[in-house]
């Protein structure tokens, strides 16, 4: 689904974050990004979220290669992002509002999207009863907590039904109750859809539970990455405990050796 | 202002005025001085009239200044606050003009632009400018990149962006900007309205009025300009507060 090939970033004036770097990713694969802070794991996922461009090589997705936000790519940020003067409800409705301003114009809408979709409300109203924000749906964003403002988050972007999902350190702000909450949620999605997702964290035991494959990328400036074939994460890391711990240590230690 | 506005304190407020305004008629004791009795029938009367016409004058040349400037400020505004290279170079310039009393520049606009509406609502749309330009530059280069960057994840482009992020963002500054810009902007329209025009309240007091000794009516002038700021005041105000629901009910 995804084809990274011999992509290189560089911000100007600097040394390259990375160089060369190829990867692929299949249709309803669920990766883990992990490695130490400045390896450009953030930075890659903004290119394939189309929100920067390469200096040399190029992303392509499902045949389309990537020069601005794709339609059916969905992304959540560890800053949620949410519109301050708009209530939760107001915001999970902001991805169908710009749809409907564009129209199925394919670059800013998908082409089958349907704008007027008379399903839409209950569509909305669904995740925000899934997420557990419904009886938030009329607060605006100062009144809630971190937790409950990434879940509208979430929600904003589960409700344009992405293809492929995106989250940057989605839980890395949040207290330990909310995040094992949203991370048991973001496991049960993926085997209920088969979601193709992707997710940024620095957090080991996180990249074991939400990545079936994890790509451990090394220190800045080095620019290689390691992939590791996973078989501990989700429901199976609950019942492999030692399973999972082990995979965990692997990890650890893999990190270790690529600072 | 902090606390809010009732029906009863602004009752209760007017019923002040007029007291404290009864009192002066009292002690003061010339023409110059009316009291409120002999000056309210004329200015209920001449507001259907004559006078009526005036301020409609005056309450159009602010309107058409207002959005003349926020038509101008607001998208020279935005621009400067995402694009922060152009803004480093332009904005010593806004900081020098920005305190400038902009009523000095009257004789030169009426030589370049002539002695017609044109050139008052332009005067005052200068100051109104100024006020909105610099809150709204400050509020878009305020706005978290976070922010932007997941809308735009949204399929948000530029017009999008626009219309659901930066529009409403500075929506609250700029209604804050008119509501404390608007009794400098009557002020100037008062002098600008002295001379070269036939109409407009600022032509009724000091024209009509005030140089043939018509006290009375001078004063029910003054009640409509007064009238006139009021109104404008609390009509941004009233916006102001709808617009800001989110921010009332935090904390």
């Amino acid at each position: 689904m995804i084809d990274v090939s011999s992509l290189t970033f560089a911000y100007s004036g600097h040394p390259p974050v990375f160089e060369n770097f190829t990867w692929r990713v299949e249709r309803g694969e669920a990766w883990s990004i992990i490695g130490p802070s400045g390896c450009g794991k953030s930075t890659l996922l903004y290119l394939l979220a189309g929100l920067s461009r390469p200096t040399a090589g190029t992303v392509v997705i499902d045949g389309e290669p990537i020069s601005r936000p794709r339609p059916r790519s969905g992304l959540v940020l560890q800053d949620h992002g949410l519109l301050p003067w708009a209530t939760v409800r107001e915001n999970a409705w902001l991805g169908l509002r710009i749809r409907k301003f564009y129209g199925p114009d394919n670059r800013h809408a998908p082409a089958d999207a349907r704008v007027d979709d008379p399903d839409a409300g209950r569509r909305v109203d669904t995740w925000l009863r899934r997420l557990g924000i419904w009886e938030l749906r009329d607060q605006f964003p100062s009144q809630l907590s971190r937790g409950q403002r990434q879940r509208t988050a979430i929600a904003r972007t589960l409700v344009l039904e992405p293809d492929l999902l995106f989250l940057d350190e989605p839980f890395s702000a949040l207290d330990a109750p909310t995040r094992e909450d949203l991370q048991q949620l973001m496991a049960e999605l993926h085997t209920e859809t088969g979601l193709t997702r992707i997710i940024v964290t620095h957090d080991i035991e996180e990249a074991v539970l939400l990545g079936g494959k994890i790509l451990a990328m090394e220190g800045r400036g080095k620019g290689g990455a390691r992939i590791i074939e996973n078989r501990c994460m989700g429901p199976e890391a609950v019942r492999n405990p030692d399973g999972f711990q082990r995979q965990c240590g692997e990890l650890r230690s893999l990190l270790g050796s690529l600072m | 202002m902090k606390r809010g506005v009732t029906l009863p304190s602004a009752l209760v407020g007017l019923l002040m005025f007029l007291v404290i305004w009864q009192v002066l008629a009292w002690v003061v004791h010339r023409d110059i001085m009316p009291p409120p009795a002999r000056v309210l029938p004329i200015f209920f009367t001449s507001l259907a009239g004559e006078l009526g016409r005036h301020f409609l004058a005056s309450a159009g040349r602010v309107m058409a200044s207002i959005l003349l400037a926020v038509m101008t400020a607001v998208p020279i505004g935005l621009g400067l606050g995402q694009m922060p290279r152009i803004d480093r170079v332009v904005s010593p310039l806004i900081a020098i003009v920005y305190p400038i009393p902009k009523i000095i520049f009257l004789p030169v606009i009426y030589v370049l632009m002539g002695i017609t509406d044109v050139s008052k609502i332009s005067l005052i749309a200068l100051i109104i400018f100024f006020q909105i330009l610099v809150v709204v530059r400050d509020e878009a280069a305020n706005l978290h990149p976070e922010l932007i960057l997941s809308v735009r994840s949204l399929g948000a482009g530029r017009r999008a962006l626009f219309r659901f992020v930066y529009l409403p963002a500075c929506l609250p500054v700029v209604l804050t900007a008119l509501r404390l810009s608007v009794g400098t902007a009557i002020a100037v329209l008062f002098i600008a309205e002295q001379s070269l025009t036939t109409y407009g309240l600022g032509y009724y007091i000091v024209v009509e009025t005030y140089q043939i000794l018509l006290y009375d009516e001078m004063y029910a002038g003054i009640l409509a300009m007064s009238l006139l700021g009021l109104l404008l005041y609390f009509v941004i105000y009233g916006l102001e507060r709808r617009v800001n629901r989110h921010m009332a009910r935090e904390g």
